[in-house]
């Protein structure tokens, strides 16, 4: 070892052992990240949690002009039967006048039913308006008590701290008054 | 080969293959010399000892009773409170012992922050400070859910949701934060574990933050260094005894608060078992995490890019770590607010402002709380930015005493002193 460190063997020595150096150390690093990539992912959705992605659900029960709350992978999804008013007027609603810019149309598949996982996008709160008496907030629709989120009758976000409007999960429908979601 | 004097066999022996009683006088005995005029002040980073040990001790008899399961957590933290032996007492300490030690280490901040003990050369000591209090706040958040109430639940989903303010990787980070896709048993079963490993990371990290103070030893109420022996007294017995007597002092007032009012400082409906379809109609978090939920909560407007959440999560955490960069925001070099006549009005305003978030935070989102909210994140801000670089500048402190034992011996440790090391800057 003695004679790379010398200094007759000067530059050539020293530059291969750089990048000896280096070598050794990248794949250092590179064998530290795969051992740690399995702890890492061992913390993602499990098999048999994701296992529960998918549920069924029966319409036929829903009335006209009824909400309804169902669980899809720990979290609510709002089921909202809505009448020709209410589309009407979902739909009447000018595209600027909203943060979160999207048509009701591209929010459902049928009009009548309105589909959406009832969860605030702002921090995860469950907004209130499923329950006849709760607060429907200034557009109708529904109202996060958290931090004050309104959501209109087609479930956008309207006003409050929210960024989005509330998400619409996958869904299909696999018969007339039944939808599988997820 | 030690300098440690005994005449017992058994130490001895012990000793020459274990320095340990050597190593031990050197960190709070006879051979660690402290700064003589430390005030009651300097107690409180002794109480935090103390309520760490208290907290993983109950804490490891709890974890004996409890299950980490959504289906049987809330019955068994019940379990512990009507059927296991003392299980009430235990869980009172530790449910009170947290309140107690966010009390005596955030006492322990702003008796640093008034005497500048951040400052030069004890920036590292301060800063490791900083990373125990993140841990601790990490810590004491995962212990709120375990219960497995209506709080612990929309806590630990606000909370965590945060997380989804970060720009692309937000959502995932999320889904991988809680296991799933909502927070539920997975995420129950990795906040125990946790919750459980951290307080020894916290023990490990004390440890260092001892380390970084015994190198240059305590501040003190003059902010002047110790020259000398005339300047300072052995740790052991005068200061063992000192921090003795103030843990009895804090033992009356913690037993008081277990044993009277266990349930002053928790919110009723932690009571009530988490049901994920149901939020409560008013989320609070600890008392001792108000102040930056109020500032989380202060921003509701966007700019350029960053949404309204995104930055309030940004200033939150900043408010916390910009702690971190204070000893180079204040340059002044005088460390005491006893010498700095303006610094000692504007901390006291900062403990007020500080005080006026925590009240905030417990208040709704919504006008005046709102604008009482977003002033007073402000000034916190403005304090650490803008109010102490210029104060370092224009503040005009007064003279400096010459010595820690001039003021005490009235020109008696003079004599001396002029001997010791010379006097330091400014």
């Amino acid at each position: 070892m003695t004679d790379t460190a010398s200094p007759t063997h000067g530059d050539e020595g020293e530059t291969r052992r750089d990048f000896l150096y280096l070598l050794a150390g990248g794949m250092g690093a590179v064998g530290t990240v795969a051992a740690v990539w399995p702890l890492i992912d061992s913390m993602n959705p499990a098999a048999d949690v994701l296992a529960l992605a998918s549920t069924e659900v029966d319409l036929d029960p829903i009335e006209l002009g009824q909400r309804v709350t169902v669980t899809w992978r720990g979290n609510p999804i709002f089921i909202d039967r809505r009448t020709k008013a209410v589309i009407d007027g979902a739909r009447a609603v000018p595209l600027e006048d909203l943060p979160d810019p999207e048509t009701d149309d591209a929010r459902v598949q049928q009009a009548e039913w309105l589909i959406m996982i009832g969860v605030c996008t702002h921090l995860g709160c469950i907004p209130k308006g499923q329950k006849s008496g709760d607060p429907l907030g200034e557009y109708g629709g529904w109202f996060c008590p958290c931090h004050g989120s309104h959501y209109d009758t087609a479930g956008r976000i309207r006003k409050g701290p929210a960024p989005k409007n509330l998400v619409v999960p996958p869904y299909s429908f696999v018969e007339d008054t039944k939808i599988q979601i997820g | 080969m030690s300098d440690f004097q005994t005449t017992n066999p058994v130490i001895k022996w012990i000793e020459y293959r274990l320095p340990v009683f050597s190593f031990l006088d050197h960190a709070v005995g006879t051979k660690y010399p402290t700064a003589k005029n430390l005030s009651y002040w300097w107690n409180f980073g002794s109480l935090a000892g103390l309520a760490l040990v208290i907290m993983i001790v109950t804490g490891i008899f709890l974890a004996m009773q409890y299950t980490a399961h959504v289906d049987y957590a809330f019955d068994s933290v019940e379990r512990i409170m009507r059927d296991v032996n003392y299980g009430w007492m235990l869980r009172y300490i530790h449910m009170n012992g947290g309140s107690f030690f966010f009390i005596v280490v955030y006492i322990h901040i702003f008796r640093g922050l008034y005497y500048g003990s951040y400052k030069a050369p004890r920036e590292l000591l301060w800063m490791i400070g900083v990373v125990i209090l993140l841990v601790m706040m990490a810590t004491a958040f995962m212990g709120y859910v375990l219960p497995w109430g209506q709080m612990s639940f929309w806590g630990a989903k606000v909370i965590t949701n945060l997380f989804s303010a970060i720009p692309l990787i937000g959502e995932d980070i999320v889904i991988w934060l809680w296991g799933g896709f909502s927070v539920d048993n997975p995420t129950l079963n990795r906040f125990f574990s946790l919750h459980y490993l951290l307080p020894f990371v916290l023990v490990g990290m004390v440890v260092i933050h001892i380390w970084a103070l015994h190198q240059f030893g305590s501040n003190n109420p003059l902010g002047i260094e110790t020259k000398g022996p005339q300047d300072s007294i052995p740790f052991h017995p005068y200061y063992t005894v000192k921090d003795l007597f103030g843990m009895g002092v804090f033992m009356i007032a913690f037993t008081a608060v277990v044993f009277f009012m266990p349930n002053a400082m928790g919110e009723a409906i932690n009571y009530q078992e988490a049901d994920p379809l149901v939020t409560p109609a008013h989320i609070v978090p600890e008392w001792y995490f108000l102040p930056y939920y109020a500032i989380l909560r202060s921003v509701t407007f966007d700019i350029w890019f960053l949404s309204a959440k995104l930055i309030g999560v940004i200033l939150m955490f900043a408010s916390i770590l910009i702690l971190l960069v204070l000893p180079w925001l204040d340059r002044s070099p005088v460390r005491s607010s006893k010498f700095r006549p303006v610094h000692k009005q504007l901390f006291w305003i900062f403990v007020a402002d500080c005080i006026l978030l925590g009240w905030v935070g417990a208040n709704p989102a919504e006008p005046p709380y709102l604008y009482i909210g977003q002033a007073g994140t402000a000034y916190y801000f403005a304090h650490f930015l803008i109010i102490l670089p210029l104060l370092s500048v224009l503040e005009r402190p007064r003279p400096l005493p010459n010595s820690i034992s001039e003021p005490v011996l009235k020109g008696g440790g003079t004599a001396m002193g002029a001997t010791a090391k010379p006097m330091e800057k400014a």
